[in-house]
């Protein structure tokens, strides 16, 4: 429990650098990139929207930085991200929320699909040393190095466009005229994070082989699983012994990975015209929307660490020595 | 460790006992190490002389009547792009751009990782505390999205510099590096030879740079190669964005520029255009990853086969595999051995 | 149980063999850079028996009782021998012979193991009680859910544990419970013979005298015979029946317990028994042995002993001594010694003459140092 603790408080000192970052970023930015973005804006949106901009980014302000910052942290707390350039009159947080749940969706789906058969195939590849799973590591390795967009790049080109098997783009089939919940409209969903989902798996999957078959031939060598072994259990029993003690170290693992699978799946995302977080980042990026911008680098920083604080009750559950009240 | 394992290590056979001349020998024979380090190599050539061996300025429109990405031909051998740029040009280019941001940031962040990890591990207490703190802050932070939003700022008003985005790189890539060898330098703290030079009145840094460091090499190079790694996927991803000008030629600028124009949407595949810069990344990638399993095996040797190899076992008429709980019994032995 | 143990200790020490290790041979490694880890090992336990396997670390008594339960793991290889274990009269089955299915009927049912450290023989993130039911699961297809855990339950309070402590985590109970946990565990289908490879080494002074006195209490009960590996020939001596001493993986001395206490043969085995100060034996000057073991991968020529000995001569370095029972008469059957100096061709020195003489510790003179005797 203690260990917990000491995990929600590390998260909640990360949220607090995420958001001061965040703060002092623009304001440390040579040459006032803000300030020329507001300008540009000027002719289309009201003085109010301007004297809002202007207070989020402390132009024109008698404000002192310190004020500045608590009243960014106030604007916060109403869940206020400001005003997005892009999608004016919207604000930040509108966009991102309907976003949101696509990306949620895809990632989680991909990353857990991801996690459960790359540890299942490292047990298999650790127990069946010198099989064709071994021979496959270097494919593996080259798609884990290759960036998730390059991966995206080919899966379009060959599934998409060379074989037809899957849409191109899009979250949805936007020719259809009523997007609710109809069973044509849930089908083009799935029809269409086929592919996305696919990338995000070849991308991360030689992760959680590599870390669990190596993981596996450590544990392996351990006495337990010997003893395992000669007390006479099932092939599979033993096999048991031994991966639950080697899973330990994959899912505390999960917090160094998860930020590489959720930035990978952003840029997925883009390569797909996937309707998610990523593909309102490269517009945010391309059109210096700075407000959107910064509110998706704070959204997903709160995603990755609620995603790490998840992985941190598994363990907790998985391993008894952390649940010792010390 | 098991007792199994420490039969077989108080047999002086076992890798673990010898000394540790003799196991840097045997480093390179690693055919990991051996391909990883080849291809790191050639990249690296090509980093230095491809932008004196491309054949055309890769900026440069070289025809103006086709608006129509060509296949590769005996003047283009990778083809071109829409604006009929050269490919194996822009591929020349950029490669210089990549690999010299990667190493920037991949020897920065080493430099960085060495210097917090060690020194939090060796004086321990409250600077140890602040110092792993901070690590695990930068561990948890998703590092591309800080990146693009410092990025996208940055190159509103300043011109791409690779020695100013590998530093910028390097700033979130050190904390793994510093975590491993914080925990490493943890357990080498108390040995003998650190202990006593500490009790002959050695300075701290003298005893972290002479008695420490050392030991720590193997380290030091995966964590170096890790980083350099995750530069190289980190840089082309922030091109790739269009974060960083996409005038300034990079693999990951080339990827832009084909996804823009939908170069694996068209009908006619574009496969020219976009497969050189993405497999150029992959493989360079692959290549360092490659080194460093080697290492890998070379610090746990309990990842590499374990003293039977395929070959021997065959020839000895043993099966390849030995399943646990089941010693190889030779065939032929005798079974009623003398007396 | 009752009427089993019964059974099982009226059948003790009738003198009937139980496991028979011929000529045993290990390796690690194949081919040209093998280095072989026990050469032609001989061994006999008899039923009830406890047979004590002594030596220094890396002389192979552990690597020949991982290989003669199969357990010992790559690179090992048994190149040759045979390990019988006689289940019944007219019932006899080969270790090395088995393939996996056999071996998971003998292992366990005949023969069980108990290791070093407990802490890394029990799996860490199950608790002890499902450690223990996965074996009656195994084993036992009669037993139901319920029945398997009240057994196990049985089984824990066997070895002196409160039975709601199935549900500990091994990180939850101290290192004698542990031990204590891998002695139930291993006794859990009865087995006849028990191979204890340093089973109280990790443990501290007291603990480990608890645990020995519990264990030769139910092998009393339960009648079991033990295979007891230790570099502690001291321990050997108040436990055994009958001990074999090995060295660079030889077997240089086998005998009855008492016999080898009273007068040992080889300078190996004097030497150890000077290296310990026996717990309830009369007071010896400690002496020990001068050097350390040799590389297997370089073995002395000769006896491979010669370059420790105090006693050695030109013999020593050029020929290997025979492993053979010792000749003459009154000598107790089944003492075998590996040493040129029994050897009929001249009279040994006194204290490795047969004649009692750890009785008078005022004569025990330090052991000769190498080179300082012909």
């Amino acid at each position: 429990m203690r260990l917990l603790a000491r995990r929600i408080a590390l998260y909640l000192i990360t949220a607090v650098v995420a958001i001061t970052v965040n703060f002092f970023i623009p304001r440390l930015m040579p040459g006032n990139p803000v300030e020329a973005a507001i300008g540009h804006m000027q002719s289309r949106v009201t003085p109010a929207t301007i004297r809002a901009l202007d207070a989020q980014y402390g132009l024109n302000t008698k404000l002192g930085l310190w004020g500045q910052y608590l009243h960014y942290w106030g604007q916060l707390s109403h869940g206020n991200l400001g005003i997005s350039f892009s999608a004016y009159p919207s604000t930040v947080t509108s966009v991102i929320r309907s976003a949101l749940p696509w990306t949620i969706g895809l990632v989680g789906l991909a990353t857990i699909i991801s996690f459960v058969a790359g540890t299942l195939l490292g047990v298999a590849a650790a127990w069946r040393r010198g099989s064709w799973l071994d021979n496959l590591l270097p494919a593996m390795t080259f798609f884990q190095a290759a960036p998730y967009f390059f991966v995206a790049i080919l899966m379009v080109a060959l599934f998409a466009t060379k074989l037809g098997w899957f849409p191109q783009n899009s979250g949805y089939d936007t020719t259809l005229l009523d997007p609710g919940f109809t069973s044509p409209y849930i089908t083009s969903v799935l029809d269409h994070a086929v592919l996305p989902a696919l990338t995000i798996v070849v991308g991360s999957i030689a992760g959680w082989i590599i870390g669990m078959r190596n993981m596996m031939l450590t544990t392996m060598d351990e006495d337990y699983v010997l003893i395992a072994q000669a007390k006479g259990l099932s092939q599979q029993r033993v096999i048991r012994y031994a991966a639950r003690n080697a899973i330990l170290p994959s899912v505390s693992g999960f917090s160094l990975a998860i930020g590489f699978v959720v930035s990978g799946s952003l840029l997925t995302e883009i390569v797909f015209s996937y309707p998610g977080i990523g593909y309102i980042l490269l517009q945010a990026v391309s059109s210096e929307d700075y407000p959107l911008l910064q509110g998706i680098f704070l959204i997903i920083t709160f995603a990755v660490l609620a995603a790490n604080l998840i992985a941190d009750l598994t363990y907790a559950l998985l391993d008894p020595r952390t649940r010792q009240e010390a | 460790m098991s007792s199994a394992v420490s039969t077989g290590a108080s047999v002086p056979f076992s890798p673990e006992g010898e000394p540790v001349k003799n196991r840097m020998l045997q480093l390179p024979r690693s055919p990991k190490i051996r391909v990883g380090l080849g291809l790191a190599l050639v990249f690296t050539i090509l980093a230095i002389i491809g932008p004196w061996i491309a054949p055309f300025d890769p900026g440069k429109s070289l025809s103006t009547t086709s608006g129509v990405p060509q296949p590769p031909s005996g003047a283009h051998w990778l083809g071109t792009t829409q604006v009929q740029q050269d490919v194996l040009s822009q591929l020349l280019a950029g490669g210089r751009s990549t690999i010299l941001v990667a190493l920037i940031s991949g020897a920065v962040a080493t430099v960085l990782a060495v210097g917090f990890g060690v020194t939090a591990g060796y004086y321990g207490g409250l600077l140890d505390d602040l110092l792993s703190m901070l690590a695990n802050v930068f561990l948890v932070m998703p590092a591309l999205p800080l990146l693009i939003v410092i990025f996208g700022f940055l190159s509103k008003t300043s011109s791409p510099n690779d020695l100013l985005i590998g530093l910028v790189i390097s700033v979130t890539g050190w904390a793994f590096g510093a975590r491993v060898l914080r925990a490493q330098t943890l357990s080498m703290r108390t040995r003998d030879y650190v202990t006593s030079a500490r009790v002959i009145g050695e300075r701290g840094w003298r005893i972290m740079a002479f008695e420490i460091l050392p030991n720590l090499t193997p380290i030091v190079a995966t964590s170096f190669l890790f980083t350099v790694i995750y530069g190289v996927g980190t840089y082309t991803a922030l091109s790739f964005l269009g974060v960083i000008s996409v005038a300034h030629w990079s693999w990951g600028t080339m990827l832009y520029w084909a996804q823009s124009a939908q170069a694996a949407q068209q009908v006619h595949l574009e496969w020219w255009w976009f497969l050189p810069p993405g497999l150029a990344v992959g493989v360079f990638g692959t290549a360092l990853a490659l080194l460093n399993f080697g290492i890998d095996e070379f610090i746990n040797p309990r990842l590499r086969a374990a003293g039977l190899t395929r070959r021997k076992a065959r020839r000895a008429g043993l099966p390849r595999r030995v399943p646990l709980g089941l010693t190889p019994v030779l065939p032929g032995a005798v079974q009623d051995g003398p007396s | 149980m009752t009427a089993a143990g019964q059974a099982m200790t009226a059948g003790a020490r009738t003198g009937e063999k139980l496991l028979e290790v011929r000529g045993l041979r290990v390796d690690y490694g194949t081919g040209p850079g093998a280095v072989r880890a026990v050469a032609d090992a001989d061994l006999t336990l008899h039923r009830g028996e406890v047979l004590g396997l002594a030596g220094e670390s890396g002389s192979g008594k552990s690597t020949l009782a991982y290989a003669v339960t199969r357990l010992l793991r790559p690179p090992g290889v048994i190149t040759g021998g045979s390990v019988r274990l006689h289940l019944a009269p007219g019932s006899t089955r080969d270790m090395l012979a088995a393939g996996s299915t056999e071996l998971r009927g003998l292992r366990w049912n005949h023969l069980a193991v108990v290791l070093q450290s407990a802490m890394h023989a029990l799996n860490p993130v199950m608790p002890v009680g499902a450690q223990l039911t996965d074996v009656l699961h195994a084993h036992r297809h009669d037993l139901d859910r319920a029945a398997r855990r009240s057994r196990a339950g049985a089984l824990l309070e066997l070895v002196g544990i409160p039975a709601d402590r199935l549900r500990s985590y091994p990180h939850e109970l101290s290192g004698g419970m542990r031990q204590r946990v891998m002695i139930a565990m291993a006794l859990a289908c009865r087995p006849k013979l028990l191979i204890a490879d340093e089973p109280t080494t990790a443990l501290d002074v007291v603990t480990q005298r608890e645990i020995l006195e519990e264990l030769m209490a139910l092998r009393d009960r339960l009648g079991f015979s033990v295979l007891f590996i230790t570099h502690d020939l001291s321990l050997l001596i108040e436990i055994a029946d009958s001990i074999a001493v090995m060295y660079a993986g030889r077997l240089v001395e086998t005998s009855a317990a008492a016999e080898l206490y009273r007068a040992p043969r080889h300078p190996y085995t004097l030497g150890l028994l000077r290296s310990f100060p026996s717990l309830h034996g009369p007071r010896l000057a400690m002496t020990g042995i001068p050097g350390s073991p040799p590389d297997l991968r370089q073995l002395p020529s000769g006896c491979v002993f010669h370059p420790r000995c105090g006693y050695a001569f030109g013999r020593c370095a050029a020929e290997r001594p025979p492993f053979a029972d010792l000749a003459g008469a009154g000598r107790t059957a089944g003492h075998a010694v590996a040493c040129w100096l029994q050897d009929a061709a001249g009279p040994p020195p006194p204290e490795l003459a047969g004649e009692p003489q750890v009785g008078e510790p005022q004569t025990s003179e330090p052991l000769p140092v190498p080179g300082t005797t012909a």
